[in-house]
């Protein structure tokens, strides 16, 4: 049957428009709106002494200018702590534009609307702000250090102490056979979606109704924080996600300053307002991630097997928590991996910086977790001298240890037990694709060419889906179009080609029929967002259980028409028939137009569901008493937890002792997330994931200097990959269904990220035989390392000293 | 300050169509084409000349939108992504091989960047012989200046192969 989708490479219904200059993004959207521009905080910690506006009032084409004294009501209170925790002791966020202090480079001060984007910037260069520098914290260690506080009433800079532990780790440490510990760091990267963010609001004041654009990963949320802000009720605020031109995380967090400020100007003024971010603003107003020192003590066996882990982490969370600590619980709970640790202790203290705010990027927290666990795992093997994949084989959750409890409490409040997974699976498939057992062989061939080799390999799970709900909406309507509807929005995943094959397998039509929308609170009003990896979980689940509702009153209504049982029908390229009797059938659109009884006939269709087309039921109501008009259902899904996803990553480095040039030679990825949709896009989303990934490892990093200045906040000096960077991608799959929810499918959108900085830093440290304790990693540190008389050898590369072979 | 002084009309040909637009002198191309002309399918990333995504054909060559004036087009022919596809004689529309690639390979996402790719790779297909095998190098060349955050490059290296091969089959 043509109409079974599911599980088929579809190609993608999104891409005529995208591919012909027809996407609507926000920049793309209101021609004729007023412009906004900020100015931002040049200092990272400051007192605002005064702002002067004289000189900007004669522009030409100015309009409004806003500052904080402008601001009234719910406005003029701090924005909001999105995620509250009992361990955030204590939260700090921003004001839309800032009240009297500054607390990084790039903190909205003033807000100008003016004729045009042009225009409104010749305003900001003429504001003369004053300010009184304060000192500025940078980084994880300042932060600790305590020297200097961001926030004058936190002086330890600590917002966060997250603590979890699965029993008495100290004399289980003590205890253990062998034990090691140590202290590695990982920097600051940043999701840089190609389209930043932007608004846009245009207020109707005859009907008092709001309407807003935003390049958000959250429309739903993002209007309800508008209407409670804006003193606006809900049913007067409309919030779509156009096309999004990715986000990777930052666009989840909300409301940012500008999804406010922007609507507020345009109800003032009467005028459609827009903001459209540029590039600096983003690496300066948006948000980064990643940044943490990890202090690891784990105690292990002569096999290897670990006995307990200890990890005291310290996270930078930059200036605010708006987003609270969800990137040191994930990274918290995530770090166990596929790993049966038997007691394991983590504190994650979550400091303030004079920095931009630190919210997921896709991994959220994951890739360090990752990157502790898998490090701990290289150097259990390097102590004892065993392969690095053997000590992790050792330490696998076992395929008959499902479900598995890590009796943990993962980032939505829920337990982390594990559904599914075959780990041994992937690392006897991990080990095959990338040739692991060849190793020496390609060192000494590499090394005849004058090159030093490294492989390297890391191992995660992913819990992906996370509730707690979302829902879909599927409507047939007369003419056989299926309208389908989720209030999750989307930023390139391709929604409406993996929800519209969903539907078309569920509902036995064909995929031409089915439009699918997501991200548009006219059309859907309730939603959580697109993040860890739920939209497929999360919106395809809601959207196939709706789909089911359709199809179980499609046939009720067919079984009347057909006088037949609904048990005895099937509905095939958008025919409702009777199992094998042909030509007993009717078409869908046809049940969908009798499933509305009608009064008033506009089209030949509609005629016939009006009351004297067709003999009824005189002793029965039209409509059934707990049944609706239309042939349409709505339904949610809730999971109980979240589902669990897995993979392995393993990568082959080339290093030219002369350049230190790090060449990734050989990249292989085993991929589990359940059933799939559809395999040509989970396959995009490993693409991207590992040239994330990569990037992470080897290239990108905020570079701060000590007074709180980005130094690369541009293209030109943040090194973004290329192709040229980005390594070919040997893929093979493995499918353990999630028990879960009714399609069997886990996420997938953030995996190919997790692993890449633990990988490489694993083959990069058995290319050159030194330890490798900060990632991300340049050529040029790469080169200081090996010349440092500080840096340590590692055991293995001691051992082949021993036996003659390049260490 | 008078209009004289910072204003230029100017006229140039858009996608084989003269367009006259009076734009202020320091207005960006990228900016004209889109919010003067209201061709939005060229995609702004990050106004600096790196990303690419701005990029349209100005009298056969690829340029970065952003780099350039508005009024440097004057008398020019541009091309933008909205002029790639050509209309076919039933009124609809015939897509570039270089578009039909990119479909057929999955070598976009959020679609962001994907305007500055197509036309990147269009004026690069081409220019060349078709006759010709495509290189590695060659594809490497065309897709190596632009930046892409969904795909990791491999199904739009994959789409110029693609598109090479049905515009050689084309000629052939």
């Amino acid at each position: 049957m043509t109409t079974k989708l599911f599980g088929e490479p579809v190609r993608r219904r999104e891409d005529q428009r995208l591919i012909t200059g027809k996407g609507r993004y926000l920049d793309d959207i209101g021609h004729t709106a007023l412009a906004a521009a900020f100015v931002r905080s040049p200092h990272a910690h400051a007192r605002i002494v005064s702002i002067d506006v004289d000189e900007a009032l004669d522009v030409e084409g100015l309009v409004a200018i806003y500052t904080y004294e402008d601001l009234t009501g719910p406005m003029a209170e701090p924005l909001p702590v999105l995620i509250p925790h009992p361990q955030l002791h204590s939260p700090r966020t921003g004001f839309p534009l800032a009240n009297g202090e500054v607390n990084h480079v790039g903190e909205p001060v003033v807000m100008v609307v003016a004729t045009d984007r042009y225009v409104a910037e010749d305003v900001c260069d003429r504001i003369v702000v004053t300010y009184e520098e304060l000192p500025v914290v940078v980084g994880v260690d300042a932060a600790r250090a305590a020297q200097h506080a961001v926030h004058e009433e936190i002086p330890d800079n600590i917002a966060a102490r997250h603590h979890q532990e699965t029993g008495d780790v100290e004399p289980v440490l003590a205890a253990s056979p062998r034990a090691l510990s140590f202290t590695q760091y990982i920097e600051r990267s940043a999701c840089m979606p190609m389209e930043g963010k932007g608004v846009h609001a245009k207020w109707d004041a005859d009907d008092s109704s709001l309407r807003v654009y935003t390049s958000t990963q959250a429309s739903t949320s993002v209007r309800a924080a508008i209407a409670a802000k804006l003193d606006l009720s809900l049913d007067k605020v409309e919030v779509i996600a156009p096309d999004v031109g990715g986000g990777f995380g930052v666009k989840i967090v909300h409301p940012w300053p500008e999804e406010l400020l922007v609507p507020m100007a345009a109800i003032a003024l009467g005028r459609e307002v827009k903001w459209a971010e540029d590039r600096r603003e983003h690496f300066i107003g948006s948000a980064h991630e990643r940044q943490q020192r990890q202090e690891i003590t784990v105690g292990y066996d002569d096999d290897g097997r670990i006995t307990a882990l200890d990890v005291h982490i310290w996270h930078d969370n930059g200036a605010y928590t708006p987003y609270g600590i969800i990137v040191p619980i994930v990274t918290a709970t995530q770090l166990v991996g596929p790993y049966a640790i038997p007691v394991y202790r983590v504190i994650v203290e979550s400091v303030f910086t004079n920095t931009v705010i630190v919210t997921p990027y896709r991994g959220a927290g994951r890739p360090q977790g990752c990157y502790a666990m898998e490090r701990t795992m290289d150097r259990i093997a390097d102590e004892l001298g065993l392969d690095r994949a053997l000590v992790r084989e050792r330490n696998l959750i076992q395929p008959d240890q499902f479900p598995y409890d890590h009796h943990l409490t993962f980032q939505d409040g829920r337990p982390v037990i594990y559904d599914s997974g075959d780990y041994p699976g992937l690392l006897v498939k991990l080990k095959d694709l990338v040739g692991w057992d060849e190793a020496s062989r390609l060192r000494s061939d590499a090394e005849a060419r004058g090159k030093l080799l490294g492989v390297g390999m890391a191992l995660y799970v992913e819990g992906t889906g996370p509730g707690p709900y979302e829902g879909g909406h599927v409507q047939v309507l007369g003419s056989g179009k299926v309208l389908v509807s989720t209030g999750l929005t989307s930023q390139g995943q391709g929604h409406e080609t993996a929800f519209a094959q969903i539907v078309a397998s569920e509902l036995g039509v064909p995929i031409e029929d089915v439009e699918v929308t997501t991200g548009d609170t006219r059309r859907f009003g309730y939603a959580v967002g697109t993040f860890a990896s739920r939209a497929a979980v999360m919106s395809g689940n809601a959207i196939a259980l709706a789909a089911r509702g359709v199809r179980e009153k499609a046939l009720r209504i067919a079984a009347d028409v057909l006088e037949a049982e609904p048990a005895d029908l099937e509905i095939d390229e958008g025919l409702v028939q009777v199992k094998g009797v042909p030509g007993t059938s009717i078409p869908l659109r046809t049940v969908a137009v009798l499933s509305n009884p009608l009064r008033y006939a506009f089209d030949e269709a509609a005629r016939q569901a009006t009351q004297f087309a067709k003999p009824g039921d005189d002793d029965k109501p039209p409509i059934a008493e707990g049944d609706a008009p239309g042939l349409e259902h709505r339904d949610y899904y809730s999971p109980i937890r979240s589902t669990f996803a897995s993979g392995a990553h393993a990568a082959i480095v080339e290093i030219d002792p002369a350049t230190w040039e790090i060449d990734v030679v050989k990249y292989a990825v085993v991929h589990d997330c359940g059933n799939v949709v559809n395999p040509m896009i989970v396959e995009g989303q490993v693409h991207g994931g590992v040239a994330q990934g990569v990037g992470g490892a080897l290239y990108e990093r905020m570079a701060y200097d000590a007074d709180g200045q980005l130094q690369n906040a541009s293209f030109m000096d943040f090194l973004m990959p290329y192709a040229s960077e980005v390594p070919d991608i040997d893929i093979d799959h493995q499918q353990t269904p999630s028990p879960l929810n009714p399609l069997g499918i886990k996420g997938a959108g953030e995996a190919g990220v997790i692993p890449g900085t633990a990988a490489l830093a694993s083959a990069i440290e058995d290319a050159v035989g030194r330890r490798i304790a900060s990632m991300p990693i340049s050529p040029t540190e790469l080169y200081d390392l090996v010349r440092s008389p500080d840096s340590e050898m590692t055991a293995t590369a001691g051992r082949r000293a021993g036996t003659g072979v390049m260490a | 300050m008078t209009s004289i002084d910072t204003e230029r009309t100017i006229t140039v040909t858009v996608n084989g169509v003269p367009r006259e637009a009076t734009v202020p002198v320091r207005r960006l191309l990228s900016d004209a084409l889109r919010h003067d002309l209201g061709l939005t399918g060229t995609h702004v990333g990050c106004e600096h000349g790196v990303c690419g995504a701005c990029t349209v054909v100005v009298d056969g060559a690829p340029v970065r939108s952003c780099l350039m004036l508005a009024v440097q087009v004057d008398g020019a022919e541009v091309r933008t992504v909205e002029g790639l596809a050509r209309e076919d004689h039933q009124g609809g529309q015939v897509l570039h091989p270089v578009q039909e690639a990119f479909r057929e390979c999955h070598a976009l996402q959020c679609g962001f960047c994907t305007p500055g790719f197509l036309m990147t790779i269009a004026a690069g297909l081409e220019a060349r012989d078709n006759a010709e095998e495509l290189t590695e190098d060659e594809v490497e060349d065309m897709v190596g200046g632009n930046l892409c955050r969904c795909t990791g490059y491999a199904n739009i290296k994959k789409a110029v192969h693609h598109a090479a091969a049905a515009m050689k089959d084309a000629d052939a």
